[in-house]
């Protein structure tokens, strides 16, 4: 696959210009694949130009890349995947977005998701779903999908994607590419549509490691915009500490986990050994409730963000109303998905009085024993593997009708994101249909660019 | 019961959905209730499953930065966005103010 350096060698010999026309001409021939919703393309070709023209310049001058398009970016509208937000044109971009501008990245496009990036299949974007980058009959996975897919078929060198509960990791693994979601706090939100608080992060889609890094590095750091940031931590390692103690995840290595990736992971596993690390099974008990835990915490959460979109003061406005109380319940209605609805709901409901105490504030108290075990095990281990999901890409409209089938797939995901810890996906092997499965790589906090290194040296060829 | 579920144990009748959708500001169309009153069943039958944690004398986490009182200067930041832009993305409006139906 094309990476960052293939990419600056391309506009070396040609132009930023000749290789962002490329990357825009890619998008419309693989357009049945729905990972785009708008390109950026007149702005993206001025910002080439004058990259050409030596005023551009910087770590990633004339590198085109594409955003999930919950980030507010110029050049296209910033839809979030829903009828509320069609049209909505971003009066200021997203701190990440500039930051990649400063150095000369050039985003050309907006990648589909899952509406306001609920769910994990891209389903349910209220624009249709994105198609797998290796098979077209299965899913992207998601959030991140057209993000994964645009990375996975080289259209673009990499994309920025967010996490709140496996939205990156999980599409990395579905269609074979790397996925960073950081250490909660290290990638400002400023200027990306909000989803869950306490969880949403920030990350990258990239073909590999190296690029990830690279990417991750110029991306990070604190912001006054966005209060929850880290002062930058994160520092390429260019070797792997060695002899490492790492943990496998013996929870996730469950029977009903696909024989295949657990095959996968075992033989990363071996692989970790074999370069003198150790590795042996741990246990997290807790795990067993992280998806109950987030799926009340991420609901609460996500229905006090969604206030805001009351056919106001932007975005989506019902016609024909009479009244305020209409006015709001309309375009709610017809400018949210079901899936957005349901998760409300839900987040009502777990926040009312009267079951406050036990759904919102139990599933709290909860999320304080699951980051005790984690920091247990951080006491003995530099960092914990297992899988990103428990099956590689699921067939489209498989689980589609069925919430609680789609939500299990975030079974693996979810934990890191209730403790803010940094975890990434990278490939490990195939299905013998073809279809890839990643290895879900977890270390204790701010451990995001010894992950990565650890993960560079035993890169999928 | 790692990948499996058991469900059904609460029951959310249709009064319920269509208070949570007033909560909600929803005015949910007919079509959509049905299937919500199932799914919000199945989905609150799931994570009822915490009721059996015992959680005595547990804190609760309400947020995992280990940052405390984050505190800014008291000052205006220039957020390089006018007036007439925000004005520009509503909806309607009107003499420099956003224009809604009447309230009552």
């Amino acid at each position: 696959m094309t990476t960052i350096s293939d990419i600056k060698d391309q506009i070396k010999n040609s132009s930023a210009r000749a290789v962002v026309e490329n990357s825009i001409k890619l998008v419309k021939d693989k357009s049945e694949y729905n990972a785009i919703l708008n390109l950026t393309e007149e702005r993206a070709l001025i910002r080439a130009d004058k990259v050409d023209a030596g005023l551009i310049g910087g770590k990633l001058a004339g590198v085109p890349f594409v955003v999930k398009d919950n980030f507010l970016a110029f050049g296209a509208p910033t839809t979030a995947a829903s009828k509320m937000l069609e049209s909505f044109d971003a009066p200021l971009q997203a701190t990440a977005v500039e930051k990649l501008e400063a150095e000369g990245a050039i985003c050309i496009g907006k990648a589909n998701l899952d509406a306001f990036a609920h769910g994990g299949s891209t389903e349910n974007s209220a624009f249709g779903p994105t198609k797998n980058a290796i098979d077209q009959t299965r899913v992207a996975g998601g959030s991140s999908g057209g993000s994964a897919v645009v990375t996975a078929l080289d259209i673009v060198p990499f994309a920025l994607g967010t996490d709140t509960g496996g939205s990156i990791r999980q599409p990395a693994s579905f269609n074979g590419v790397v996925g960073v979601k950081p250490t909660y706090g290290t990638v400002s939100r400023y200027g990306v549509v909000a989803m869950a608080s306490s969880t949403d992060t920030i990350g990258v889609l990239t073909t590999n490691t190296a690029d990830a890094e690279l990417v991750m590095d110029i991306m990070s750091g604190k912001d006054e915009r966005d209060m929850t940031t880290l002062p930058d931590f994160f520092e390429i390692q260019p070797n792997p500490k060695a002899n490492q103690k790492i943990g496998l995840i013996k929870d996730f290595m469950a029977d009903g986990v696909d024989p295949e990736v657990r095959a996968s992971i075992n033989e990363y596993a071996d692989k970790l050994r074999a370069d003198g690390h150790t590795v042996e099974e741990v246990n997290l008990p807790m795990i067993e409730y992280a998806l109950a835990i987030y799926y009340i915490i991420v609901p609460a959460e996500i229905s006090s963000n969604l206030a805001r979109y009351d056919g106001i003061r932007y975005g989506y406005r019902a016609g024909n109303v009479k009244t305020l109380a209409e006015l709001y319940g309309q375009t709610r209605d017809q400018g949210f998905v079901t899936e957005n609805k349901r998760r409300i709901m839900i987040g009502s409901y777990v926040l009312s009085s009267g079951f406050f105490d036990a759904y919102y504030l139990q599933a709290q108290k909860a999320r304080t024993l699951l980051i005790n075990e984690f920091n247990e095990l951080f006491k003995t281990y530099d960092a914990l593997i297992g899988p990103v999901a428990p099956t590689t890409a699921f067939k489209l409209g498989e689980n589609t009708t069925d919430p609680i089938k789609m939500y299990l797939n975030d079974i693996m995901t979810v934990p890191a994101s209730l403790v803010g810890l940094p975890a990434i996906s990278v490939p490990a092997g195939f299905s013998k249909s073809g279809m890839p499965i990643g290895v879900q790589i977890i270390g204790p906090k701010r451990s995001d660019a010894s992950l990565l290194a650890l993960a560079r040296s035993k890169e999928l060829k | 019961m790692f990948l499996g579920y058991n469900s059904y144990m609460t029951q959310i009748t249709r009064d319920d959905v269509l208070h949570l959708a007033q909560l909600s500001s929803l005015q949910l169309n007919d079509v959509e209730i049905d299937g919500l009153q199932t799914d919000i069943s199945n989905i609150l039958g799931y994570v009822e499953q915490l009721g059996k944690l015992n959680t005595d004398g547990v804190e609760p986490t309400y947020q995992v930065t280990g940052l405390e009182s984050v505190w800014r200067d008291d000052k205006v930041i220039n957020y390089g966005v006018s007036r007439e832009d925000l004005l520009a993305r509503a909806p309607e409006s009107f003499d420099n103010q956003i224009k809604v139906p009447k309230v009552l």
